[in-house]
């Protein structure tokens, strides 16, 4: 499994991120934002190296 | 009043032993007398739940008749649309739409059933949390212990039914939001099989995961309460397009000929010995011997709360743009992180759903019941932010989704039974069946009830 993610690296994406995607993040919430998304991405690592071989994703799209 | 269950006071109310009125007037005065304390309901509808209490009464008078859940009073989890409320799904935000014109399918099939709306229910806010500490609405007590959670995010619906202001509660369930509630609780909670039950006209979280249903304090009425809102609706394009299954005909049917199992690993850890001890209990009293292995629920976990946070900030995007600081801060860290995910990571997350579909339909062809413990402990006090189990100090709120979230994450079918421990604190145990086979909960939790394993503790 990668390494988790580094705070600082997880902060400077909020901060370069959200702007980008209209997103403002209260000053006050950039803490709690950071440490969440970490422990998203974090959860994200748990799953990125699992192989799941040519898995397709669930949903189905009727046109 | 004889009965204490929903079906028990239908059987009144057609006797004539009482009036779906009094029924309805003696619940409204329940109501007014302990939400003061419980905090359940965001809205009481008294008018419009007499005036159809009435309609019953009459249509029983005119040799009519009023339907399965005749007179029964009922409340729903505050993102059910019911018309003329705004449809609040826990949030200050939503206090200033407008009012809904229509009831949600659900609510409307157990209107159209006879059963009589008394209001709308306390939740966390867009159904993200396992507590219902909500910062808006203050937080539901739990009626066993009024300074512990009622669980959530159902918990207004849950306490509402334990603490019996209802018979009869909707609640909604994406990683837990059913079973968690219903266990601290100490009442009977179903999540069906995904897209079983309509979600038209309920407020969404979890797309991929959200599932409405119902909490009562018994199986008949559990089943009940199912029959009536089930059916193919297209106004939701997740709702199969399924004959109704009725379930209340195989109550009496046993569970000798279903094979039952134990899921160990992931399901026998990281919980309190006395949750452990509930699932022994159930199993000893079935004959289940065997155990099973489910692989890789914290992948299963972490891709669900991917998913979910994902989901979740997409639905609200423009708010959280444009008015973040509206948001119960509960939960609006949460949401603004869930914007960032990156949508690789989410599409990660759902193909490992696909995988982990698979091996558990392998298990599930060979098992018909599985059991597993609903929460790793009872309920926890308001405003607890970490909590001792097993030896390690951990979140309290995150854990309590430990044992509901992979099973969600699938779709399959889940009845949290209420079961006693060692304390006044109640305890949950799931009982999990392959996609659609609602039927083999439903005649395993009778037998539990019959048995007097699975048994609702009177609150309060």
């Amino acid at each position: 499994m990668s390494a988790p993610p580094d705070p600082s690296g997880v902060a400077r994406y909020v901060d370069e991120a959200a702007p980008l995607l209209g997103l403002p993040i209260p000053p006050e919430c950039r803490e709690g934002v950071v440490r969440n998304l970490a422990g998203l991405l974090a959860a994200g690592l748990l799953i990125g190296d699992f192989p799941v071989g040519d898995t397709e994703t669930a949903p189905v799209f009727e046109p | 009043m004889t009965a204490v269950d929903a079906l028990g006071l239908v059987a009144d109310i057609r006797a004539r032993r009482v009036t779906a009125r009094e029924v309805t007037a003696a619940a409204l005065e329940r109501v007014r007398a302990r939400d003061l304390s419980l905090n359940c309901f965001t809205a009481v509808l008294a008018e419009s739940a007499l005036r159809d209490a009435e309609a019953v009464d009459a249509a029983l008078a005119a040799g009519g008749e009023p339907g399965p859940l005749a007179g029964v009073p009922f409340a729903v989890k505050n993102l059910f649309d019911v018309a003329g409320l705004a449809t609040l799904a826990g949030s200050k935000i939503n206090a200033g739409h407008p009012p809904a014109t229509r009831d949600a399918t659900a609510v409307a099939r157990l209107r159209g059933a006879g059963a009589v709306l008394l209001g709308a229910l306390n939740m966390d806010e867009y159904a993200f949390g396992f507590t219902t500490e909500n910062s808006h609405y203050g937080p539901t007590r739990n009626p066993h212990d009024p300074a512990r959670v009622a669980g959530g995010s159902s918990g207004g619906s849950a306490a509402a039914v334990a603490g019996r202001l209802v018979p009869l509660a909707l609640g909604s369930d994406t990683n837990g939001s059913i079973r968690v509630p219903a266990a601290l609780c100490g009442i009977f909670g179903l999540k069906p099989t995904y897209g079983r039950l309509s979600r038209a006209g309920v407020a969404l979280f979890g797309i991929s995961f959200d599932h409405v249903g119902p909490l009562t304090t018994s199986v008949r009425d559990l089943a009940a309460a199912y029959d009536a809102m089930q059916g193919p609706d297209p106004a939701d394009p997740v709702c199969a397009d399924r004959a109704a299954q009725p379930c209340l005909p195989c109550l009496d049917e046993g569970a000798g000929d279903l094979r039952i199992a134990v899921a160990d690993g992931h399901f026998a850890s990281r919980g309190e010995p006395e949750v452990f001890a509930a699932v022994e209990s159930v199993a000893k009293a079935l004959g289940a011997v065997r155990r099973v292995t489910i692989p890789e629920n914290d992948r299963a976990r972490a891709a669900a709360t991917i998913i979910t946070a994902s989901e979740g900030a997409s639905l609200h995007m423009d708010d959280l743009k444009s008015r973040p600081m509206d948001f119960d801060p509960m939960t609006r860290d949460r949401f603004l992180a869930g914007a960032l995910v990156p949508a690789a990571l989410y599409v990660r997350a759902q193909r490992f759903r696909a995988w982990y579909r698979e091996r558990v339909r392998e298990i599930l062809s060979e098992v018909d019941v599985l059991l597993a413990p609903t929460t790793p402990f009872p309920a926890p006090r308001i405003g607890q932010d970490t909590i001792e189990v097993a030896g390690l100090e951990v979140p309290t709120r995150p854990m309590l989704g430990l044992y509901t979230q992979p099973l969600s994450f699938i779709g399959l079918p889940v009845i949290s039974v209420p079961v006693a421990g060692p304390t006044l604190l109640p305890l949950g145990v799931q009982l999990v069946a392959a996609p659609w086979n609602e039927a083999a909960l439903f005649r395993v939790a009778a037998v539990l009830e019959r048995d007097g394993v699975a048994a609702v503790r009177i609150a309060g």
